[in-house]
């Protein structure tokens, strides 16, 4: 019996999604298919964007994914870095601008 | 550590057996990988048959000044198989009877062949449209005696075909060697000197993508874009195409694979790519390898396999186009790499 919530192979079944549901499915891979072409944004940098979002959302399979997406598209190990970078300073600063709420509340609650 | 040979580690991969064994069997626990030949037979297009002979490829031997990692000739200094004069004049035979349209020598380093030069000048008076030589670029600047290598391309007018897996150092030294780029990119630069590779110019220069690691080539037009803006702002180096190859799991790409337990995902990854559209435009089908020693393939992957053609003609002497045209050509499981994507021969996508 598996003993880990996350499989690698369960990457390749993705498209089984779609099994219990055709209709929505078929209409979210067709959505995901089209924000991936080549648009005002450059399938490269789509890459990137997607390599760090990954990271954010800490999905394995995303992770996997796109660090293969993005060596078969050329990019470096230095680009993809500066990508996870860019995704890790986004998500603390996400958090760290939340300490102005605490900092409201904490203000409005003091004496 | 610098890499070596499967011949010079005698690895057990260096037999062609041990390979065929690997990818008929593969290491997958049930069998669920379908074969090479139950996949094309699902579009009716096995047995898979050769059309009218367009390329001659011809590998002058095994000999290189650089051992690469992905190598699927396994070639290397340590190799001293190599084409004899009296090999190269029946295929020199041959070239003046065949219509093919374009010759393309392989190795190894066909310039390392002592040889050589005398080949390429007879074989140039034989009329045909594209001489292609593959070309390392970094055995241009190996020694003094390569050093006016692009001046005989040049009055020759040689198709320069070089391989080239990256625009970064880092990547390019560690699929070829340490060293590599930088010569690489000097040599390419004496290439452009002298009118190769410049828009326009009738001296073709071509470079080949092989990706450095265990994934599938990704789009050759987008690759192709970021090689040349990369090369003309880092180098002011330019070239006119790029062809991306997918690495084929055999020789030492598939020992790699092995070692690093990156085989099982490969091949499912060249499966789950596979294009029924590739499969007729593939590049055995309108290809004859010639080793070193004479003897033909259906392309040189079968080659380093030691999967002969098909046919009652098994070596130049005895060539005979009635003979090979039409024959059925040997498959097995590394044609996939053949067959993945926008498929992938040796110029490149097929689709």
């Amino acid at each position: 019996m598996q003993k880990s919530y996350y499989d690698p192979a369960d990457l390749k079944k993705f498209g089984k999604i779609s099994e219990w549901n055709e209709t929505l499915g078929e209409k979210f891979f067709d959505y995901y298919g089209k924000v991936f072409e080549e648009g005002a944004l450059t399938a490269r940098e789509k890459a990137l964007i997607a390599l760090a979002v990954s990271h954010t959302e800490q999905c394995p399979y995303c992770i996997d994914a796109y660090t293969k997406d993005s060596l078969q598209r050329g990019i470096t190990k230095e680009e993809m870095m500066e990508a996870v970078h860019v995704g890790a300073a986004i998500k603390s600063g996400a958090t760290l601008v939340h300490g102005v709420q605490m900092m409201n509340k904490v203000n409005k609650l003091e004496m | 550590m610098p890499i070596q040979s499967l011949n010079k580690r005698e690895s057990a991969l260096k037999q062609s057996e041990a390979q065929l064994k690997i990818l008929s069997n593969g290491i997958f626990q049930n069998g669920e990988l379908p074969t090479f030949k139950a996949k094309i037979s699902e579009t009716q297009q096995y047995p898979l048959k050769a059309k009218k002979l367009e390329i001659l490829q011809i590998n002058l031997g095994y000999m290189c000044n650089q051992v690469c990692a992905h190598c699927h000739v396994d070639a290397g200094p340590d190799r001293k198989e190599i084409m004899t004069r009296d090999t190269m004049q029946q295929c020199l035979d041959v070239i003046k009877k065949t219509g093919a349209h374009t010759l393309d020598l392989t190795g190894g380093a066909p310039e390392m062949n002592p040889n050589f030069r005398w080949f390429v000048e007879e074989a140039t008076k034989a009329g045909i449209q594209d001489f292609i030589v593959r070309s390392n670029l970094t055995i241009i600047r190996a020694n003094k005696k390569y050093h006016d290598l692009p001046l005989f391309f040049k009055k020759h007018k040689v198709h320069v075909v070089s391989s080239m897996p990256h625009w970064t150092r880092g990547k390019t030294d560690k699929q070829r060697g340490d060293g590599v780029f930088d010569k690489s990119i000097q040599a390419l630069k004496d290439l452009n000197a002298i009118g190769y590779g410049i828009p326009n110019s009738e001296l073709k220069l071509d470079l080949v993508y092989n990706p450095s690691g265990a994934f599938l080539p990704g789009d050759q037009a987008s690759l192709e874009k970021d090689f040349k803006k990369a090369l003309k702002e880092d180098f002011n180096i330019e070239f006119h195409h790029l062809f991306a190859i997918t690495n084929l799991p055999i020789s030492r790409f598939l020992d790699y694979l092995v070692a690093s337990e990156n085989y099982e995902d490969y091949m499912y990854a060249l499966v789950e790519a596979y294009n029924p559209l590739a499969v007729k435009s593939v590049m055995c089908t309108n290809t004859i390898s010639v080793s070193w020693d004479g003897v033909l393939y259906d392309c040189d992957f079968n080659q380093m396999l030691e999967l002969p053609v098909n046919s009652p003609v098994k070596h130049i002497s005895d060539y005979n186009e009635n003979l090979l045209e039409g024959r059925h050509i040997t498959i097995s499981q590394h044609c996939y790499g053949c067959t993945a994507g926008a498929g992938s021969s040796c110029q490149g996508v097929v689709t």
